[in-house]
């Protein structure tokens, strides 16, 4: 009797084991609730990400308090800003599809030109001092915007590639 | 209402009394007062008022302190590998320890000096030798890295060295043991008037501070033990101690300190200049190599020299000179108005101190004691300025204050002893715990000391620290000397063993510390300045990976199609750049060290895979938030298998 019993339980850890088995295969990695977030200190209100969010009267904190930018594009420096943001940029952010960082391309339909200068020039006291900063710090998984130590007259040729970005 | 009116003056008045006495205590600062603490007690966030670079000795290395704290901020590699920096591991800075005995990766370092301009220290670089395999390393004060290591022919045991001129014309390097010139195959037993002793002189670019060596003066076979450089009246000059004038070969404790007097010898670098810039000397065939580290390359090369230009003392009439000063003299130390050169003879009671203007005097009037080898020997009173009588037991080295007071080390009877420079009284002594040998004023070789501190080096500490087992540490001493009387401040451990220091106001260096390397600027062949451009390249079974890193990524991150036997060269560009943000990278199994990459430079590792299988690298310099995440995977296929050459990072990023 007993050890029918011992045979039965063996057979049956058996069987779960297989099943076990089986089912793993049947997918690649595994699935818990990967992409339901367990941070609870976003509010409610907060529900569009702070990448979204249109907030053209904040200048944010640093050098620049205010910058009008002319009607028409300049090219010859828009061409410049280009290279600068490839040689010193691209390791963090592609033009047109977020990477570690947001992406350029229409960025001046959410944010206030002196905001992307000071991002650029300012971006350790930016991630300290203005919110929305502090909140994109957060929605892309902490990442530093890393100072480059653009001047500002590379920083701005950056801004008025962006203009070209849309 | 009237009482609480007295009793609040009575408080106050007690209050008044005891501030009163604690006013008069500081004023008063006797060794065992509290404020000795707020001496040394540098706040935090708040920086040292002078740097201090001291030898690592056997270390091979530099390390960097603050004075007064004692805090040590960088050991700086020189000599020696440094796992901790790449230094001698890296594919860059193996060059820096070629040597025409190979690669070297050790050296005893010994003398820092910081480079000078017009008699006054400049801040600029300081030069340091390496012993055992003669070498004289520069180091850059803007990086505080070891730019250029020169290697010193005809030379063994590189020890009356590195000293500066006052206009850092030449830094100068005297060889301890003399040898054979050129090295042959002889008996040790003939050494007295065969072997050489050489005394180079090593020419410095003002601007750059490229070092060549301009000359060497092949002298009697000596030990030439240090060495100084004349000063104001007496720049233009260059002062060297010896011992074993007896010219002996084995139980130097006994045959070595046979003759009552050794030398100190003169020797007027000006009048050799001239006489090899109008094409006078011997070229000799020989073999030294001179590594240069290139700031934009990043990277050192290794030229080998073949032949030096040799001059012998005899050929320029009135250029070398014998002072002879009793029993084995260490120390060569010139005062800051260049007049006075003390020799510290190790077995001699006394002190004993030469006058510059009555050694001219006695040139002058020819009046010599007689020569050795064809060398003219001055009377030993005629160039005497005085003598400090028994001031202690083996005398070592002399620092000056700027102020007219000499600060000598006794190794003996373990302590400083200050005394004053033209009356040559004592004026004070202080014990040093144990043993010590070199000390150091910031500025005290030059004609501009800041006589506020003396750090004593000391070679035995016993019982000062917690024991360390049967090795324990070696130690510095900070005394204060601004006052008539010497205090002790500070004991602080040392790396290695401390041979001399140099130090200087932390304002001379400070504005000129670089926070970063200019990207644009980095002309590595390997550089990869934008992570648009990273790649791997195959040639044979070579494989060169351009990466880059920024946090927090590396670029590739995978990377597939290495195959056990190749050799891969990662070459590995920081695209940060910003004041410290280096980042590190080492992957499993690499037989060597980690890169620690500074803004803005490449460095590069070997690694040659053995076995199959998908290998992770990261970064061991902690970065960000996401360091942890800094890390990537290589795929490494069999010899023989097919697997593509491909690289990415990030593919399944929307």
């Amino acid at each position: 009797m007993k050890s029918t019993l011992k045979l039965m339980t063996i057979l049956f850890s058996l069987l779960l084991m297989n099943c076990g088995g089986k089912e793993e295969k049947k997918k690649e990695g595994f699935s818990y609730e990967k992409k339901t977030t367990t941070e609870q200190t976003l509010k409610k209100e907060d529900a569009v990400p702070a990448s979204k969010k249109i907030t053209l009267n904040n200048k944010g904190v640093g050098p620049i308090t205010s910058l009008d930018l002319s009607s028409e594009i300049d090219q010859e420096m828009a061409t410049h800003g280009a290279d600068v943001f490839k040689k010193m940029c691209t390791a963090c952010h592609r033009a047109d599809k977020k990477f570690i960082g947001p992406a350029p391309t229409g960025i001046l339909e959410r944010r206030s030109p002196e905001w992307i200068m000071n991002m650029i020039l300012n971006p350790e006291e930016m991630v300290q001092k203005d919110p929305l900063a502090k909140e994109l710090l957060i929605e892309f998984n902490g990442s530093p915007m890393a100072n480059q130590n653009l001047t500002q007259e590379e920083a701005r040729a950056v801004l008025e590639y962006f203009r070209t970005l849309k | 209402m009237k009482n609480i009116f007295k009793s609040v003056v009575a408080i106050l008045s007690v209050f008044i009394v005891f501030t009163s006495c604690n006013n008069s205590k500081q004023s008063n600062s006797g060794a065992l007062a509290g404020n000795v603490a707020d001496k040394v007690y540098v706040a935090p966030g708040e920086h040292d008022e002078f740097y201090a670079f001291i030898s690592g000795g056997f270390s091979g290395q530099v390390s960097v302190y603050g004075l007064p704290s004692g805090r040590l901020f960088k050991v700086i590699p020189v000599f020696s590998q440094d796992a901790e920096k790449a230094w001698g591991y890296n594919e860059e800075t193996k060059p820096m320890l070629n040597t025409s005995h190979g690669f070297v990766p050790w050296d005893d370092a010994h003398h820092p000096d910081i480079s000078q301009t017009n008699g006054v220290i400049d801040g600029r670089w300081v030069f340091i030798n390496g012993n055992n395999t003669p070498r004289i390393a520069k180091i850059d004060l803007s990086t505080f890295e070891t730019t250029e290591i020169i290697e010193v022919p005809n030379s063994a045991g590189n020890h009356s060295s590195s000293f500066v001129t006052e206009n850092t014309e030449y830094v100068v390097a005297g060889t301890r043991f003399s040898v054979p010139v050129p090295q042959k195959d002889m008996p040790i037993k003939d050494y007295k008037g065969n072997f050489k002793g050489a005394l180079t002189f090593i020419s410095v670019d003002p601007e750059h501070g490229h070092m060549d060596i301009k000359f060497q003066l092949i002298m009697p076979g000596f030990d030439y033990d240090l060495s100084h450089p004349g000063r104001g009246k007496s720049h233009g000059w260059f002062f060297f101690s010896t011992y074993n004038t007896e010219e002996a070969s084995t139980l130097m404790e006994v045959n070595a300190s046979q003759n009552d007097k050794d030398f100190i010898a003169a020797v007027n670098w000006k009048k050799i200049e001239e006489y090899v810039n109008n094409g006078g000397g011997i070229m000799m065939p020989t073999n030294y190599a001179h590594n240069v580290y290139d700031e934009s390359t990043h990277m050192a090369t290794s030229t080998m020299k073949k032949e030096v230009l040799t001059v012998n003392p005899l050929d320029v009439p009135g250029a070398v000179y014998l002072m002879p000063t009793p029993k084995s003299p260490h120390g060569c130390d010139v005062d800051p108005t260049g007049e006075y050169i003390v020799g510290s003879g190790k077995l001699s009671a006394n002190l004993t101190v030469h006058s510059f203007t009555k050694m001219l005097a006695a040139i002058e009037n020819q009046k010599f004691a007689g020569d050795a080898y064809g060398i003219p020997i001055i009377n030993f009173e005629d160039s005497l300025a005085g003598v400090v009588e028994q001031p202690g037991l083996g005398p070592l080295h002399t620092e000056f204050d700027g102020q007219g007071n000499a600060y000598t080390t006794f190794f003996i009877s373990s302590e400083v002893v200050k005394w004053k420079v033209g009356t040559w009284e004592v004026l004070d002594r202080q014990p040093c715990y144990y043993s010590v040998g070199h000390l150091m004023i910031p500025g005290g070789n030059s004609q501009k000391p800041f006589g506020k501190y003396v750090v004593a080096m000391n070679k035995i500490t016993k019982d000062r620290y917690l024991p360390t087992g049967p090795e324990v540490t070696q130690s510095a001493q900070l005394y204060d000397i601004s006052g008539d009387k010497m205090e002790l401040l500070l004991d602080f451990p040392t790396v290695g063993e401390p041979h001399y220091a140099a130090g200087c106001p932390a304002d001379l260096i400070k504005p000129r510390s670089k926070k970063i390397f200019n990207l644009e600027d980095n002309n590595h062949p390997y550089a990869t300045k934008s992570e648009l451009d990273t790649k791997v390249v195959r040639e044979g079974n070579i494989v060169h990976v351009y990466m880059t890193t920024i946090r927090s990524h590396f670029s590739p991150d995978n990377i597939e199609g290495i195959k056990v036997g190749d050799k891969v060269y990662f070459h590995v560009t920081n695209l940060e750049q910003d004041y410290d943000v280096p980042h590190g990278v080492s992957i499993i199994g690499a037989n060597t060290s980690e890169l620690l990459i500074m803004p803005g430079q490449t460095e590069t590792f070997v690694w040659e895979p053995k076995q199959v299988g998908v290998w992770p690298f990261y970064c061991t310099d902690f970065c960000s938030a996401l360091h942890q995440e800094m890390q990537g995977y290589v795929r490494v296929s069999a010899a023989n298998a097919n697997t593509p050459l491909k690289w990415s990072l990030g593919e399944d990023i929307e």
